[in-house]
């Protein structure tokens, strides 16, 4: 194996591992993380190191190792991390990827200001190493045996006491407030990890509502003495299984409480762990000699070894070792893009083979072949739908990078906002997954520009000091849907409007919906911050969103109130390449709507087909159900006459509106593989894409919320 | 038959001549430098992309893309091609910003390839030809007749035919009112 090769993989691998170092850190500042977390920051960095040494990158390998020298006393609990030296640990992290990026550059020499942020960074880094001893070349004493001599002796070394709590069921029914002694603990000290066990939850079916199945461990940093943290209990002694022990108990306390609390103490003592009364080395020592450890997961790679090739093909893979928190290593294989969007070309033209294949069959009325092509067209499309799959992955990974800008940037403004994250594991394309992160970056970063207010501001209003961000992902009818909120301003309508109307983009006598004028704000060069900053407020930017965001086949729309907050919701479809589509006839021509936004056809009573109509809506089961017809809404030519039957309607659904769709004929499903128009129909709206039929024509395919919503516009016109 | 990248059409320098293919636009001989054009199929089933100006036909299927075809007659202004039995549509290539965009040509007939040395172009006339000057590279002379050769890259600019397209969509564009 050529050691060049690998590379690519090495950086690969080692920027992943710095962004897990950096979102480890980060939890750590904000209070989150716990000593698995240090771990995993520390496992990073030493892995980093190693397979540098691996490479010889000198540079890298030393910087890394004072960066993990310090990792280490943290692990060790010598060392806690407080705001400053995260920020130093961060800044490492930064650091080690220009480092990587040099590699990458193969830059040669010495880049004297990348020189003088290392000395910089080090010098700093030093003041919290004990032995800061630079290692010469890829050599030095491998640090992964650290845990056994991070503590001595047979006692934890932790300074909290340690309370576990577990309230019988009937604890709620004798008045009995759980938490109101969680509270009172909180009075005695601070407490500064708890673990919430919610093993003995039963299904929702199962569960009543008023027994209490929760347990907690608690890791308290109090002076107080036992018998004033026994003496808080005093009220639920007979409805609570409790257990305390000091600071610093014997390992084997922690174990026997383990066992007598739970048939498998391992299990239990990670909630130990997690709140930081013990660390995974400690634990695994407290229960030895018990199966379960989890130190034995740490990829080892020696770092003292000269590059061997033999090493390299079992150091490679080590390096991309996950935090041993999902403990059976994910199986993963990387592939490179292109052979994947070769094979999802093909797998398209074999849809549109076998829609070809089956339409012949059904012209020939050939039945057993009818039979065949049927099961081809199932296998086909289970084919296709893994090998979409492929393509698929979490956004959380495009999230996760925004704690970093939102605490940079809530720096910047001097500013306390938190992001809170949800849905990170909805998938999706990942073409859209790297197309949507500028947008997201824009919407964030103009959330807490405009839309947080100042923390003097925030408590006048009532509102926490914290201001808040999420970040949402989830499935939403057929796609994804992605939300950006704040608890800020919330859009100030009258200031908008005001401002549309002087640059002439609405007249003043326009009666205008709150949704119509938050619109507005796409509008090029709009802006309506009173002071730029070099965060936001120059105007540029929400047009382009908006743009972005259009050609990803997705939409944007703006959800406010004013003061209390507002929601950017961006719905973005699965995937680019393929979709399941309804085929309907509008006189010579066929068009596609995606199937998930058609909910049903009917057919459209005799009395309304005339066109001559004066209202268009119809009374669909008691609801108003506007509806257009295609020939008029896509100005089609009037073709020859009697194949204009009018006859059918189709319901579609859209961000929650329905409308209908008159056409002549209907289809049925068809798979259609989507082939983008081009450059030369860039601006035709309504349409979204073209397909090729079985037949060989083409069919186009229609984009229902922005046809619908040029038919609204010109009806308002 | 190999997709070509070099569509300016420019005389090869060895020879000093080019090859053209000639064809026939409603009595009118032209020529495109052979360089350019990709393939030559016949006319048959298009599908019409609404909201395009005339001259955009619609697209038509090449082996699994979509093509999109251009009426060189409404593109010249002087109506639409009437589709008739020897009814071409030429595949030529040009460069866009995306890369090579291929464009299908209405024509009504196709008739040789012609090799026609550079000293036999002429520059075209100030007026007199019914055509915007910018599209013609030159006339070229076969025996007694003219042949007008086209510029590719100035006939089916992809970011004109789109520009020129958006004028009917911006209308809609503007603003809710």
């Amino acid at each position: 194996m050529d050691i060049d090769q690998a590379i690519p993989t090495f950086l690969l691998e080692a920027r992943e591992l710095l962004e897990q170092m950096e979102d480890g850190l980060l939890q750590i500042e904000n209070g989150e993380g716990d000593g698995e977390t240090v771990n995993a920051i520390f496992r990073a960095a030493h892995t980093i190191k190693g397979s540098a040494g691996i490479f010889g990158f000198d540079e890298v390998v030393g910087f890394t190792h004072t960066v993990e020298n310090v990792l280490d006393r943290v692990r060790g609990n010598e060392l806690a991390i407080d705001r400053p030296l995260a920020e130093l640990l961060l800044a490492s992290g930064d650091h080690i990827g220009t480092l990587l990026q040099r590699v990458a550059d193969k830059a040669h020499g010495h880049d004297p200001v990348v020189n003088a942020i290392g000395h910089d960074l080090l010098g700093q880094l030093a003041r919290f190493t004990t032995t800061s001893t630079l290692p010469v070349a890829a050599a030095s004493a491998a640090p992964v045996a650290a845990p056994a001599a991070s503590s001595g002796g047979d006692s934890a070394i932790t300074g909290n006491w340690h309370v576990s709590l577990r309230f019988s069921r009937e604890v709620l029914q004798h008045g009995m407030d759980p938490l109101s002694f969680i509270r009172y603990l909180g009075s005695l000290g601070d407490i500064e990890g708890i673990v919430t066990l919610q093993d003995a939850l039963p299904p929702l079916d199962a569960l009543d509502p008023e027994a209490c199945y929760l347990g907690f461990e608690i890791s308290l940093k109090s002076e107080a003495s036992h018998a004033d943290i026994d003496g808080a209990f005093d009220f639920v002694r007979d409805d609570a299984t409790i257990h305390i022990l000091p600071p610093r108990s014997p390992l084997q306390a922690y174990a026997d409480m383990l066992t007598a609390l739970s048939p498998e103490p391992a299990s239990l003592g990670e909630a130990l762990v997690r709140c930081g009364t013990l660390d995974a080395a400690e634990l695994e020592r407290a229960l030895a000699p018990a199966p379960a450890t989890t130190t034995a997961l740490v990829p080892v790679i020696a770092d003292d070894t000269p590059a061997l090739p033999a090493l390299i093909d079992a150091a490679v893979p080590a390096a991309g070792g996950k935090p041993p928190r999902d403990s059976g290593r994910a199986k993963t294989l990387r592939v490179d893009a292109d052979k994947l969007d070769k094979l999802i070309n093909l797998v398209g033209e074999l849809v549109i083979a076998g829609a070809g294949a089956n339409m012949i069959a059904g012209q020939l009325k050939a039945r057993r072949m009818l039979e065949a092509t049927s099961t081809m067209a199932r296998l086909i499309e289970e084919v296709r739908d893994s090998t979409l799959n492929l393509r698929m992955v979490q956004i959380g990974e495009t999230f996760n990078r925004f704690q970093r800008v939102v605490r940079d940037v809530a720096r910047d403004l001097g500013k306390d906002i938190r992001l809170v994250i949800n849905g990170a594991e909805t998938e999706l394309d990942k073409t859209m997954v790297e197309k949507i992160g500028d947008p997201l970056m824009h919407l964030v970063r103009n959330a807490m520009d405009h839309g947080i207010e100042p923390a003097e501001l925030r408590v006048a209003r009532g509102k926490p000091a914290q201001g808040t961000i999420r970040l949402d992902a989830r499935h939403d009818s057929g796609g994804v849907l992605i939300e950006v909120s704040d608890d800020g301003n919330g859009l100030n309508r009258e200031r908008i409007l005001r401002k549309a109307v002087e640059k002439g983009l609405v007249s003043p006598q326009q009666n205008l919906s709150d949704e119509d004028v938050y619109k507005l704000i796409f509008a090029p060069g709009f802006s309506t911050a009173e002071q730029l900053s070099n965060i936001s407020g120059r105007g540029v930017g929400m047009d382009v969103v908006k743009k972005n965001i259009e050609a990803l086949h997705g939409s944007i729309e703006i959800d406010s109130v004013e003061g209390q907050g507002s929601t950017m919701r961006i719905r973005l479809p699965l995937t680019l390449a393929i979709i399941d589509g309804f085929l309907v006839g509008v006189g010579d021509a066929s068009f596609v709507i995606p199937l998930d936004q058609v909910v049903e056809c009917i057919e459209l009573p005799a009395a309304e087909r005339q066109s001559g109509q004066r209202r268009d809506y119809l009374n669909q089961r008691g609801q108003i159900l506007p509806y257009t017809r295609l020939r008029d809404a896509l100005d089609l030519p009037v073709g020859k006459e009697g194949r204009h039957t009018d006859r059918n309607l189709v319901v579609v659904q859209y961000g929650g509106k329905r409308a209908g769709l008159v056409v002549d004929s209907l289809h049925g499903e068809i798979q259609t593989v989507i082939k983008p128009l081009g450059r030369v129909f860039s601006r035709v709206q309504g349409i979204s894409g073209s397909t090729i039929l079985g037949s060989g024509a083409v069919a186009l395919i229609l984009d229902v919320p922005r046809l619908l919503q040029q038919v609204t516009d010109r009806a308002a016109a | 038959m190999q997709p070509r990248h070099d569509n300016n059409g420019s005389p090869s320098a060895e020879t000093g001549k080019e090859q053209y293919l000639t064809f026939n636009l409603r009595g009118e001989l032209f020529a495109i430098g052979i360089l350019s054009i990709r393939e030559i199929i016949e006319y048959a089933q298009l599908t019409q992309v609404p909201m395009m100006p005339p001259y955009i036909r619609g697209v038509i299927n090449l082996r699994g893309s979509v093509v999109p075809v251009v009426d060189l007659l409404a593109r010249f202004g002087q109506g639409l091609t009437e589709p008739k039995r020897r009814t071409c549509v030429v595949i030529v290539e040009v460069d866009g910003e995306d890369g090579i965009q291929q464009l299908g040509v209405l024509v009504d007939a196709v008739n040789e390839v012609l090799e026609i040395p550079a000293t036999d172009v002429e520059p075209p006339p100030s007026f007199g030809v019914h055509i915007r000057n910018e599209f013609i590279r030159g006339m070229g002379k076969i025996g007694e007749r003219f042949v007008i050769l086209l510029d590719v890259a100035r006939s089916f600019a992809v970011d004109e035919l789109a520009g020129l397209a958006s004028v009917a969509a911006t209308e809609s564009e503007t603003l809710a009112a």
